[in-house]
Parts: C-alpha cells; sequence; structure tokens
C-alpha cells in the first residue's frame, strides 16, 4: 500500500516493513547472525520443552490445599505442604498463641524498609527511627513488658530468627566495621596491626568455622556457671565475620577521599574524632552505600548457615515439616517456596542497590 | 601587651604542653590502652578455658592426632580405614576438600565465563536467558541449592538396580553416577607422559612463535598447534602401543554397582551447587570486566584490520582479564569457603570431618583452630598465585 503511493520531493520515505516494527526487532535481536538465529531457535526449542510441563506442574494439576496423602496420588506440585505447613515453616516453634506478635514484628520491620526506601528520609533521625524500631521489634518477640508474657529467645525459629540474626547482626557489624576499618588506616602501629590481623583473619576463613567456634568454643571460654543461650552465640559468630567484610568495604571508602578532605580537617584545628565525625565518615560512608547493601544481601543469605549448628531458622522449620512422614517427599516445592522467599528479599535489595549506584553516580 | 608577651612565652616552651595534649604521647597511651585490654581479655578467656578444660578432664595439645580415629569416611582419595589415625582422617577431609574446590573452580570459570559472554550477545534472548540465569542463582542462598540438589540426587533419581542408563556403561542412580574407566594397561602411563611432553613442546612452541612474531611479525598459530600437539601425541602413543579397548565396565552386584569410577550424589550435589552458585558471579564479573573496556578500543583494533578474533584475542581480553582477575580471585577463595557447606549434605571435607573429631575427642579448641588454619593456608596460597598471575598479566599489557 505504501510503495504504491506516488512519490513527492520532500515526502519522507518510511523505513521497510522489515526493519521496523515487530519483525524489525527481530530480525536486529534474535536472527541478525547465522550463529544467532541458531541459538534463537534452540532456545525457544528449550523453552518449549520445559515451560509448557512446568506450568502444569507448578498450576494446573497442582494441590493447594489438599491433605499429604491426596498428594501423594496427583501428578502435580504439592504445594499443599506450604499451605498446610505455614505458620509452623514462618514462626516454627514461637507459642501458636502468641504468633501474632512475630507478625507485628515483621510488620514494623516492613514499614521501616518502605520508610527508608525513599532517600528524602535519610538523615540522622532515620538511624533513631531503626534503632526505635528495632527496640519495639525485640520487645515484641521478647515480651516480659506490658503484660505481654516472656518467649524466650530458644522459642525464636523460621522466618523471624533470618531476620532477627541478620538485622541484629547488621546493626551490630557496622560500628565495629567502622572501628575496624579506622583502625587499619590509623597511624598507630599497634592498632593497625591488630585492625589488620581480625580482618585478614576472619575473611580468611569460612563463616561455618566461626559457628563452630560460637557453638563448641566459646562455652569453654566463658567462666564457670555462666552460659549463653545458643542464638546469642550465633549471633556474635555472625557479627564478628560481617564487621570484618564491612571494615574493608568502609576502607574502600576511606581511600576514595581525597586527602585534601583529611588536611582541610587538621588545617581547622578538628582533633582526630571530629575530623573522623563531621568531614571524612559521611562522605567514605555514603561513597560505600551500595556495597554496603551488597554485604546486607550476603549477610542475610550467610543466615541460613545457622542450621549447621542446628539452630531452627526458615530452612530448618522446613526441613522439621517434610521430616513429617505425612509430608516427606515434598521437598521440592517446599525449597522452591523458601526459595521465593529468599529471592524476593535479596533480589528486592540488588535493585535498590543498583538504582542507588545510578543515583549517586555523579 | 603584657598578654600577648606570656603567650609567647607559652609558645617558646615547648616542655610545658601538658602530656594529653601530646599527639606523640597520647598515641603511646592509646595503644598501651588497647593492647593491655586485648591481652587482658585474651588471657581472661585463656584462663577460663583453662579451668572448664581442667574440669571437663580434656587434655589440650594436639597429641589426639595420634590416636584411633574410629570412625568411617564415605569417600576418599588415599586409603582409609576406621582404623587409620585422625591425622588420616583429616587428610582425607582435607583431600576432599581441595578436589571439590579444585574441580569446582576449574568449572565455574569455564561456565562463568560462558555465561558472563551470553549476557553480553546481541542476541534479546541469550542474553536475556543469562540474566535470568545470574538473578536467580544469585539470590539464593548457596546452603538451599545445596539441600535442592542433594534430595533431587538422593530422592529424586531411582535405585541402583532401575538405574538410569543414558549410555552404554553410564548408570545414574541414588548411590551416585557411574561411567566406565579404561582397564589398567602399562599404555596409559606412556599416553601420560606423552600428554605432558605434548604440553611443554605446546608451551616452547609458543614461546618461539612469539619471538619470531616480534622479529618478522609473521603470526604462528601457535595455539591451535599447541591443542593438535596435545590430542594427536596421546592417542598416537596409545595406538603405537597396542590400542588397548579393554573398559572396566561398571555392573550391579546385589544392590550396588562396581567397577569403573563413580561421583557420589553427595559430591555431585556440592560440585552443582557450588558451580552454579559462583559462576552467576563469575559471570558478572566477565561482563562488567568486558564493558569496562571502552568502545573505541574494539574500534581502533578493527580499523587496524584485524579479524574479529583477534580483536577479542588481543585487545580485548588482555585490558578486561586486568580488570576480571583480583574479583575472580575472591570468587575463587569463596568456592573454597564455601565448599565447607559439605558438612549440611554429608560430602567428607575437611569441615565435616574436623567436627566428628571435635564430637569425639572433645578437642574443640584444637579442631577449630585446625579449620582455621588450613582455610587460611588454602586462602593465602591461593592469593599467592594469583597475585602472581596478576602481576605477569599486568606487566605483559604494560
Amino acid at each position: 500500500m505504501e510503495s504504491s503511493k506516488e512519490i513527492t520531493a520532500g515526502s519522507e520515505l518510511k523505513p521497510p516493513i522489515t526493519s521496523v516494527g515487530v519483525i524489525g526487532w527481530m530480525r536486529e535481536n534474535l536472527f541478525n547472525t547465522p550463529l544467532n538465529s541458531l541459538l534463537t531457535i534452540f532456545i525457544l526449542f528449550c523453552l518449549y520443552a520445559i515451560v509448557p510441563p512446568l506450568v502444569k506442574w507448578a498450576f494446573f494439576n497442582a494441590d493447594w490445599t489438599s491433605s499429604g496423602q491426596v498428594c501423594k496420588e496427583s501428578t502435580g506440585a504439592c504445594w499443599s505442604v506450604v499451605t498446610n505447613n505455614f505458620r509452623f515453616i514462618l514462626f516454627g516453634f514461637y507459642p501458636y498463641d502468641e504468633q501474632w506478635r512475630p507478625t507485628v514484628s515483621i510488620v514494623i520491620f516492613i514499614l521501616l524498609v518502605i520508610f527508608s526506601h525513599n532517600r528524602r528520609f535519610w538523615n540522622k533521625n532515620l538511624i533513631y527511627v531503626w534503632v526505635g524500631g528495632v527496640v519495639v521489634m525485640g520487645v515484641f518477640m521478647r515480651g516480659g513488658l506490658f503484660g505481654l508474657s516472656v518467649v524466650e529467645s530458644t522459642k525464636w525459629s523460621g522466618i523471624i530468627l533470618t531476620l532477627m540474626l541478620s538485622l541484629f547482626g547488621l546493626t551490630a557489624a557496622y560500628p565495629l566495621g567502622v572501628l575496624l576499618a579506622l583502625g587499619r588506616k590509623s597511624s598507630l602501629p599497634a592498632i593497625k596491626t591488630l585492625s589488620i590481623v581480625y580482618i585478614e583473619l576472619i575473611r580468611g576463613v569460612p563463616l561455618i568455622s566461626l559457628l563452630f567456634m560460637s557453638s563448641v568454643m566459646f562455652p569453654l571460654f566463658l567462666p564457670e556457671g555462666i552460659t549463653i543461650d545458643k542464638i546469642l552465640r550465633a549471633q556474635v559468630a555472625i557479627i564478628m565475620f560481617t564487621a570484618a567484610y564491612i571494615a574493608e568495604v568502609v576502607r574502600g571508602g576511606l581511600q576514595a577521599i581525597p586527602s585534601g578532605q583529611y588536611e582541610a580537617a587538621e588545617a581547622l584545628g578538628l582533633d582526630y574524632s571530629q575530623k573522623m565525625r563531621l568531614i571524612i565518615l559521611p562522605q567514605a560512608l555514603k561513597v560505600v552505600i551500595p556495597p554496603t547493601v551488597s554485604i546486607l544481601i550476603s549477610a542475610f543469605k550467610d543466615t541460613s548457615l545457622v542450621i549447621i549448628i542446628g539452630l531452627f531458622d526458615l530452612m530448618k522449620t522446613t526441613q522439621v515439616t517434610l521430616s513429617n512422614p505425612e509430608w516427606s517427599g515434598f521437598s521440592t516445592e517446599a525449597y522452591i517456596f523458601i526459595a521465593l522467599l529468599y529471592f524476593g528479599g535479596c533480589f528486592a535489595m540488588s535493585n535498590f542497590s543498583r538504582s542507588l549506584e545510578d543515583d549517586l553516580k555523579t | 601587651m603584657s598578654g600577648g608577651q606570656t603567650k609567647v612565652k607559652e609558645i617558646n616552651t615547648v616542655e610545658q604542653i601538658p602530656f594529653w595534649r601530646d599527639p606523640d604521647k597520647l598515641a603511646i597511651f592509646y595503644q598501651a590502652v588497647v593492647l593491655s585490654l586485648v591481652i587482658s581479655f585474651g588471657y581472661y578467656l585463656f584462663y577460663n578455658a583453662q579451668t572448664n578444660l581442667a574440669k571437663q578432664s580434656i587434655r589440650t595439645g594436639f597429641g589426639f592426632l595420634h590416636r584411633e580415629a574410629g570412625f568411617e569416611i564415605g569417600e576418599s582419595v588415599i586409603a582409609y580405614s576406621a582404623a587409620n589415625s585422625y591425622a588420616r582422617a583429616l587428610a582425607v577431609g582435607l583431600l576432599n576438600t581441595l578436589k571439590v574446590s579444585f574441580l569446582g573452580i576449574v568449572l565455574t570459570i569455564l561456565l562463568g565465563v560462558v555465561v558472563g559472554v551470553a549476557r553480553l550477545s546481541t542476541n534479546w534472548l541469550v542474553s536475556r536467558a543469562a540474566a535470568i540465569y545470574i538473578e536467580v542463582l544469585q539470590n539464593i542462598p548457596v546452603l538451599l541449592q545445596l539441600f535442592f540438589w542433594y534430595t533431587i540426587f538422593h530422592s529424586n533419581l531411582p535405585s541402583p538396580r532401575k538405574s538410569m542408563h543414558p549410555l552404554p556403561g553410564v548408570f545414574f542412580n541414588n548411590r551416585g553416577f557411574y561411567y566406565p574407566l579404561p582397564a589398567d594397561n602399562p599404555v596409559y602411563v606412556w599416553v601420560g607422559i606423552a600428554f605432558i611432553a605434548a604440553l611443554v613442546a605446546g608451551y616452547i612452541l609458543r614461546r618461539w612463535a612469539r619471538v619470531r612474531q616480534d622479529k618478522t611479525g609473521q603470526i604462528f598459530p601457535a595455539g591451535w598447534c599447541a591443542i593438535g600437539l596435545a590430542v594427536l601425541l596421546p592417542v598416537i602413543t596409545w595406538a603405537v602401543g597396542g590400542a588397548p579397548k579393554e573398559l572396566n565396565v561398571p555392573h550391579l552386584i546385589g544392590f550396588n554397582f562396581e567397577g569403573g569410577i563413580n561421583f557420589s550424589p553427595e559430591f555431585g550435589a556440592l560440585l552443582l551447587g557450588l558451580v552454579l552458585y559462583t559462576s552467576a558471579f563469575v559471570a558478572e564479573i566477565v561482563r562488567s570486566g568486558i564493558q569496562a573496556i571502552s568502545k573505541g578500543q574494539t574500534e581502533a583494533a578493527v580499523s587496524l584490520g584485524l579479524k574479529p578474533r583477534r580483536v577479542l584475542g588481543l585487545v580485548i581480553l588482555p585490558q578486561a582479564l586486568r580488570i576480571i582477575i583480583p574479583p575472580l580471585t575472591s570468587q575463587m577463595l569463596n568456592l573454597t569457603k564455601n565448599s565447607s557447606l559439605a558438612i549440611a549434605i554429608g560430602y567428607p571435607d575437611f569441615v565435616a570431618v574436623a567436627n566428628t573429631t571435635i564430637n569425639q575427642t572433645g578437642q574443640a579448641i584444637e579442631g577449630v583452630a585446625l579449620i582455621m588454619i588450613v582455610y587460611l593456608f588454602i586462602s593465602l596460597v591461593t592469593s599467592l598465585f594469583m597475585n602472581w598471575y596478576n602481576k605477569k598479566k599486568a606487566l605483559v599489557e604494560r
């Protein structure tokens, strides 16, 4: 139709139909070279072979709320393993009637996250908001105040343990990491050596060895008659581990600050703590926000390791569910469910860190 | 006036600065405080440990290493039985760790480079697929992935009697992955020697080719020749040696397979989980390394008349490698450290064996110290090697 029109001077020729629109896009992006065409066909074939059966398994033939017996006879996925054990997988051994309390804590946590997502609120008050929020969450979890019954931390399990370990872990590790980074950049040889030894020692060993240390070695180091519960010990190990990694990240930030800033601060007559608090750290910490979020992500993923020393985190409550004969054999579905939970958290954080990186790039 | 004079006086009399304003003295003071705190804290822990150990009548020291271990280890590179010492058991664990780490690192780099390059592909589908691969695998804890693969290998594969049998002599079942191995024959020793000789010859060839190129400008396809040598020389040796075709094929005896070579499901799950997880990170490193090379470099190389393959090999990769190697090193170390998660799925790596040792002997401090020393040593050796390689690359590239 287009070609039949008479071409007059000054009128613009439209590009051929094969180079615009869907066809043009496909020619450009899917079939631009023989090799790419082959790859495209191969991938399409793989998708055709995988996706329809997968969708059938996961949705059309799936059982959503039936009992384990019914599930065993069906050919689809058995999501009932999740829906029937939802509260146990999420909250574990937390007293059944009190499970609204961890729910409230999680809601507070989500609200805090949404609140801090907006960079308009990034100032000193945010720190106080977070500290306050964490304290309130702790009060809700532990109880003992305002007529809430006490729930010992040994009963904290499921997703709340995962969240608490990573949240408290990072909150405590951050200041420690900053101190270690300052120590490593310090001009005092003794402090510098101690910091370097600590950082390199911790970074050289796997987290699991620190967790073992917390579970079998810490009790030996405590004076007689004093015991610290297992969760707190694991928490200490996670803090020690994360602090070393934060220290390295912060060190990168400290190195990125031009020496003129240091010299100017000294020329103004500020002492060491003023110089760091008012001039250097505010700039350095801002530079390293994206890598710090990466550390938050790995700390979140790493909390899953506490299962090895026998804590009941999200993964362990899932495995306990799976050890029930009614639900054994549905591990794939259960693991997919917690994988989705972890993926959701980590993916949101990494996307956030990526957008921050773009924002902070000047 | 008089006030000004006193100020001058004060500045002149340096000795009068009180010690709390003298940075040198303060530095010594702070360090003394920190050191004494650390030392006294350390002594406090040491003292507590001593009394606790004395109370539980556990003898400290590494004497337990020579005692009989008394536990079996599922798989081992060297001969081992329960009657061997703890030291040998730990050595078995260490070798298992090294085995899975080495194989894992090699496979991770291969897979990571492929996915990283695929991420940059001009083919929309390929780059999307690579992006999904990277995002999904990066954002799920490696331990969960290990559990996932282990359950699939262990519970979802058939029993040995109903093994999957995709190729003659190859069997998959829930006890592992079995494949045939050529039967013992002295020829294979010579084949191995021929292979090493081919590698040496290839190296010499490459140096000669480089010298020749520097002198005359002519390019000699040394890489292809070296690959050809490495394949041909062993094959010729094998043919000259009588071409033994006998295979040691795995076969079912009772409830289990005998013969051939096998991977246990634990090893398979650990290797697969570690490789998939780490390769996602390596892919990102490779992608950003290649992207960091400015487009002008490619365009300049093309305008010099280089073929696309040479552009990649001579211009892009040497520069990208310099960016890629340091983060790649830390990923290799991460893989090695993550291999300690083997304990969760029952692969007898060093940490698992050390943990059994701790539980049996009660030597917690020594056990944890051994774990830390071993991993520190591995980290140190790897970083030394990679630093050396990094320096070499940097020098060549200038």
